[in-house]
């Protein structure tokens, strides 16, 4: 019987999108924009002004409830009850065996209530996860992924274009702060988190709202040149600042400690949680791969799936590769054996059929100016 | 509309035959939905190659495509210029952006390449 292809879905933008000319691609089930007027000149006007993303694809996932900070903490790897009000912290949810379903930010509006954010193509498995680990528990969990839009502004203009069309002190709001207000007389929450390595905000909004914060946002930073950003650019600006990406460097066969960020594995914390004997084994036995940077230095790009060499000995795998529009040079993260793993490290990258010299590099790439 | 004095082939190459020498390039049609190019692989000087063979690579930020022979020969001459800009498929693919020349060895293999007009339908219909 023939497979039929399920039409993907629309964001509240579809239209505008297309109005400004965007190339779709299909993502995660979303209808997305790849590029508008291309991914260089994107790239670059978010590094030195600022760009507008189209986010709405992304899963918001409230938990309200007196158990919300003990039920999140027993599902996901990091501790939402050392969370203030008003802050946000990066997670991962884990399966049993130590590996990753996904990564998240993890917001806490009050005492009883988080907003967790999940990646597009994850969304339904944690929502599932979560209604699933939250069993029992004195906490609700309401998917609000399909009513809810995502409008982000990333780049060192952001703060002053957003300032006047909000009702918020954006000077207050600390990086991986949240605060509850209006854009553009919507209401909205404002996040100053981001995925870029620039300073910026997210702002989730009711879905019938998105296309007014978009265009008051859009317009607002014309004089600034502001220009609408898609996903091609998303992913060069993220891995430049050094930012895994999942179905990349996160997977489930891959822990957090082999991504280098056992910061989201909170040890410590009291209780159970999904993953603890597997990561804690993980932790002690030490990792099998490790993920690296790689500057490629002699003549090539390198890109997912290629091989890593160290030697004649194949050490690893290319997880993201591109051509760094910062930089000017080929980048990429790599899994390569720990041994392998040091910065200076000269490898190799197998590039058709060539050995193409890179070096081990510590991340990020580019780090936005002071 | 496209350079009416070249040959094209379904691959979105375009050939400039001058003497026994073809001049080889990408078209602008090719350019814009590769988006910007940012690395360009040529084969070496003195290479010979079939015609449709596979002989280079061209990359754009997202994806690598392969570059084919329009017509068999001999390469003897690539364009420099595009180590260090690869951009010039972007802006001039019909000028600047020339790729490579080869030494043809049988010129009646451009008679069986698509002439302006046909690659215009073709590109039209796309």
């Amino acid at each position: 019987m023939a497979q039929s292809h399920v039409a993907p879905l629309a964001t509240p933008l579809a239209e505008r999108h297309a109005a400004l000319g965007a190339r779709m691609v299909e993502f995660a089930g979303w209808l997305m924009p790849l590029q508008y007027t291309g991914i260089l000149e994107e790239h670059r006007a978010v590094r030195a002004r600022a760009g507008l993303f189209d986010l709405s694809h992304m899963g918001e996932l409230f938990v309200e409830g007196q158990e919300a900070a003990a039920g999140l903490g027993s599902a996901l790897t990091s501790d939402p009850s050392t969370l203030k009000v008003g802050r946000a912290q990066y997670s991962m949810i884990c399966f049993p065996e130590g590996g990753i379903l996904d990564d998240l930010i993890v917001y806490r509006l009050g005492d009883e209530r988080f907003l967790v954010v999940a990646n597009a193509s994850n969304a339904a498995a944690v929502s599932d996860a979560l209604a699933e680990r939250l069993a029992g528990r004195r906490a609700v969990l309401d998917d609000r992924s399909l009513a809810t839009g995502l409008v982000a502004l990333q780049g060192p203009r952001s703060a002053a274009i957003l300032g006047p069309l909000v009702d918020v002190a954006l000077d207050d709001l600390r990086y991986y702060a949240i605060v509850e207000g209006h854009v553009a007389g919507r209401p909205a929450l404002v996040a100053r988190t981001g995925y870029t390595g620039e300073d910026g905000f997210e702002m989730f909004v009711d879905l019938a709202a998105t296309g007014t914060v978009w265009d008051a946002v859009l317009d607002a930073g014309k004089a600034e040149g502001v220009v609408p950003v898609g996903l091609g650019a998303r992913d060069t600006l993220r891995l430049e600042a050094g930012m895994p990406l999942y179905g990349n460097e996160l997977g489930p066969d891959t822990t957090p400690f082999e991504a280098g960020l056992g910061r989201v594995v909170s040890l410590a914390k009291e209780g159970e949680f999904v993953g603890r004997a597997a990561l804690e084994r993980a932790q002690a036995d030490g990792p099998r791969k490790k993920l690296v940077g790689l500057t490629i230095r002699g003549r090539g790009i390198a890109r997912h799936g290629y091989k890593v060499f160290a030697g004649d000995r194949r050490t690893g795998t290319v997880t993201s590769g591109t051509l760094s529009p910062t930089l000017g040079e080929a980048i990429a993260m790599a899994y390569v054996a720990p041994s392998e793993a040091e910065p200076g490290t000269i490898l190799a990258v197998g590039i058709r059929d060539q050995r193409v010299e890179a070096e081990v590099v510590p991340l990020p790439f580019y780090r936005r100016p002071a | 509309m496209v350079p009416q004095d070249l040959r094209y082939t379904k691959e979105h190459e375009w050939v400039r035959l001058e003497g026994e020498i073809a001049t080889i390039g990408i078209t602008d049609y090719a350019a814009e939905q590769l988006g910007d190019i940012v690395f360009v692989e040529l084969p070496e000087i003195g290479r010979t190659v079939s015609q449709f063979a596979t002989i280079g690579v061209i990359e754009s930020v997202k994806a690598v495509s392969d570059l084919f022979a329009p017509v068999g020969g001999e390469v003897v001459e690539s364009n420099a210029e595009l180590s260090g800009a690869p951009e010039l498929l972007n802006s001039d693919p019909f000028g600047k952006g020339w790729m490579l020349r080869i030494e043809v060895a049988d010129a009646g293999q451009l008679d069986g390449l698509l002439d302006a007009a046909a690659y215009e339908a073709l590109t039209a219909e796309a």
